[in-house]
């Protein structure tokens, strides 16, 4: 066990038998833990892959690292805690390993080929498939009717009611775990800003938090408190566009029209920030590329208070109406027990009562946050997702307004340290709260300071299955609105 | 009710009447580059095309030469160019008809008034002006990290009303008169990708839309197809390249124009 922000000798991690490695993560897990990530790095020379599990406390703020190898088929955990269900198909996927009793294993991002040369469509997998007279099946996408990523989801319906939805992504597979161990240390920075472009705030923070890590690198307290006005910026747009979404979906066209524009306002905040609103090219690692001095952060400080004032308005009318609420309540409903085997995270974790968010469980410096709260609803339903971002609508704002106001007081200073090169063999996890929920980069270096492996776990991989559970008995007329009260991201899923 | 008819007060009316008024981006926003066209023979480090993460500048016998269509718009060769010969401007309205006209080799042009849709760069491949009147696109992301989606997808919001020029992202390719693509195209999308195009009537136009459509961007190393739309639908499809790393909304916009705007017809 150690502490989360220091990085570890990859020859110090326990290299345990593959039955103690299984019993830990399946104990851990029942006793409160989180599987953060589980992967596999293939062998040279050997015909299977070393297996290396990261688990965390976040009561304790403790990590635990555990490997073994080398392994080629072992018994499946996925029965026993349900939400190795799909860090095990990609082991599968990635490594050939065989994890023998999965109840469900097929691809994740692609199909292997016949040997054809041809390799099939992701959606060309076997699915789960309901037989009856008076059932029947809705197919959906890749491509869809609206301005969305692609994905295929299919319904096993009788009548309107949905038993089964089964989601098979990988459309937007890109390789980028592959991607950021070959390309050179300056191109990877953008890339990781582009794993998924509505979280390049956080995907960067945790890339740049490696680095540090990694290499023992202090960053400045100004680029601390200009990472967290960019993460929280980011938390916002995104909060208030799903708000809007959901209002559209629900028919409440108000807050479907305003939130929008609203939506602009606070990436534009960012673009003031870096030139980019999705805060591209903002991140260093060791700190941050551009200051604000006191002028910028007033004039933030004055366009904030404005955009958050429109935003309260926007959303208030639309919880304050009966319609809106009762069609928001009781939709999509996903139990406090499902969420725990899952390993539901973030917004969609804390609308089922479960207490966790990474800017308290693995802060990422020690600045206080004393405007920022843990908000969690019990019913976990699409009510209580869509309470869930209101509320961080608030904690956000007020945290950036404080942050930029202390920005502004403070003497100005670096904002950027320089950072040595990557250490050899070495292991640092960074976890970093982004707006959807948590996410989780792991960095482990070979003999000459490269990457030997480069894991990369964003919160939809979690969080799709808590769509696919949402939607079960529900009317097939309720998908659109449960899947933006979720809102996940497919190529952060699809990497 | 009330409340909503305060709230509707309150929010006011946010439409900018574009491209008559020009919209206030950034001080800090990476617009059009600017190229001194002098020898680079003096300096022998070309610390420029290192730092490109992206390999979207070489060094000609004329000066740099830098291909947008590859560009992140990052900065990088501006803050190490020693003589200060890259600069990237504020112009917003960065489209091109050709994929050549992408490659910067000198000075941004002067001149465009501000209230016009500055015509793309270089020439129309065809004739357009059969979509200048209505235009229903379809939006395919192809391996798109959302950013340009979202970008896409804003223009339907007040701010920009899309609807008012007559334009429109349609349900299904077959209603459509052309395709907007965003994304490196991914192998995993190159089918789905290819069935869309093929569903939509000819004539049918292409809207390339972000550096990874045009040429793979971040991901064009990728072993996963992600070389651009170019690799998979026929070659010289595309109309309108729009570049950016995503690209501005208003640059989309003013690329969408760039096909689908006449004076005459813009309602005010």
């Amino acid at each position: 066990m150690f502490s989360y922000r220091s990085a570890i000798d990859h020859a110090d991690v326990p290299n345990v038998p593959i039955e103690a490695l299984r019993g830990t993560i399946i104990d851990y897990c029942r006793n409160g833990w989180d599987l953060m990530a589980f992967f596999g790095i293939p062998v040279d020379g050997e015909n299977g892959a070393e297996l290396i599990a990261v688990l965390g406390d976040p009561d304790t703020h403790t990590l635990e690292i555990l490997r073994s190898l080398p392994v080629r088929r072992y018994p499946s955990v996925t029965k026993e805690c349900p939400e190795a269900h799909l860090f095990e198909r990609e082991i599968f996927e990635q490594c050939g390993v065989h994890p023998q009793g999965h109840p469900w294993l097929k691809p994740v991002r692609f199909c292997r080929s016949a040997g054809d040369g041809q390799r099939p469509g992701p959606a060309q997998a076997n699915y789960f498939h309901i037989e009856g007279n008076e059932v029947h099946e809705v197919g959906v996408g890749p491509i869809h009717a609206g301005v969305i990523e692609p994905g295929h989801f299919r319904f096993q319906c009788y009548g309107e009611n949905v038993m089964h939805l089964e989601i098979q992504l990988g459309f937007q597979h890109r390789g980028v775990e592959h991607l950021i161990s070959t390309l050179p240390p300056h191109a990877v920075l953008p890339l990781v800003e582009n794993i998924a472009g509505d979280s390049a705030i956080g995907h960067a923070t945790a890339y740049c938090s490696i680095i540090e890590r990694l290499t023992g690198t202090d960053i400045p307290l100004r680029a601390q408190i200009l990472r967290r006005i960019a993460l929280e910026l980011e938390r916002l747009a995104n909060h208030t566009r799903d708000l809007g979404a959901i209002g559209g979906d629900t028919g409440f066209l108000p807050t479907s029209a305003w939130n929008g524009r609203i939506t602009g306002d606070f990436l534009n905040l960012t673009s003031e920030l870096c030139g980019s609103r999705f805060g591209r090219n903002l991140l260093c690692p060791g700190g941050v590329k551009w200051d604000a001095d006191p002028a910028l952060c007033q004039s933030l400080i004055k366009r904030l208070r404005t955009a958050y004032r429109d935003v309260r308005g926007s959303v208030n009318v639309m919880l304050e109406t009966p319609s809106v609420l009762a069609r928001l309540t009781g939709t999509g409903c996903v139990s406090h027990e499902t969420a725990v085997d899952l390993g539901l995270v973030g917004v969609a974790a804390r609308a089922c009562g479960i207490d966790r968010d990474a800017r308290f469980d693995w802060p990422l410096s020690d600045l206080e946050s004393p405007l920022l709260h843990v908000r969690t609803e019990m019913e976990g339903d699409v009510r209580a997702r869509t309470l869930v971002r209101s509320l961080e609508l608030d904690d956000s704002a007020a945290q950036t307004e404080a942050d930029l106001q202390r920005l502004s007081y403070m003497e100005e200073s670096k904002i950027a340290a320089d950072v040595p090169n990557l250490p050899a063999g070495k292991i640092a996890v960074a976890l970093v709260e982004g707006w959807r929920g948590i996410l989780c980069h792991v960095g482990v270096t070979d003999d000459d300071g490269g990457w030997l492996a480069y894991k990369i776990v964003d919160p939809s991989f979690h969080n799709w299955m808590g769509l696919a559970m949402a939607l079960r008995n529900e009317q097939i007329s309720d998908f659109p609105l449960c899947n933006k009260s979720f809102n996940l991201s497919y190529c952060g899923h699809d990497l | 009710m009330l409340n909503i008819v305060r709230e509707r007060l309150h929010q006011g009316y946010r439409t900018l009447n574009y491209p008559f008024k020009q919209p206030v981006i950034s001080p800090r926003f990476a617009g059009l580059p600017s190229i001194t066209p002098t020898s680079c023979a003096s300096c022998s480090a070309h610390a420029c095309t290192n730092c490109c993460p992206t390999g979207a500048l070489a060094i000609t016998p004329d000066g740099p030469a830098l291909d947008m269509g590859r560009c992140l718009f990052c900065r990088a060769c501006e803050q190490v160019c020693p003589e200060k010969k890259i600069i990237f401007t504020h112009e917003h309205r960065l489209a091109a008809y050709t994929r050549e006209a992408l490659i910067i080799k000198g000075p941004a042009p002067n001149g465009f008034p501000d209230e016009s849709v500055r015509p793309a760069l270089g020439e129309p491949r065809r004739n357009l002006s059969l979509f200048a009147r209505s235009l229903k696109l379809r939006e395919v992301s192809a391996g798109g990290c959302m950013a340009c989606e979202a970008d896409v997808n804003v223009l339907c919001t007040l701010i920009y009303d899309l609807g008012r020029f007559g334009i429109e992202y349609a349900a299904s390719p077959r209603h459509a008169d052309g395709l907007l693509i965003t994304g490196p195209v991914t192998e995993n999308m190159r089918l789905a990708l290819l069935d869309a195009w093929e569903a939509t009537p000819d004539p049918r136009i292409v809207i390339a839309v972000g550096t990874c459509a045009i040429s793979g961007g971040t991901f064009a190393e990728s072993t996963e197809g992600c070389k651009g739309v170019e690799s998979v639908l026929p070659e010289g499809c595309v109309d309108v390249y729009v570049p950016g790393c995503p690209p501005n909304p208003w640059s989309i916009l003013d690329g969408i124009l760039s096909v689908a705007w006449k004076k005459a017809h813009a309602n005010r």
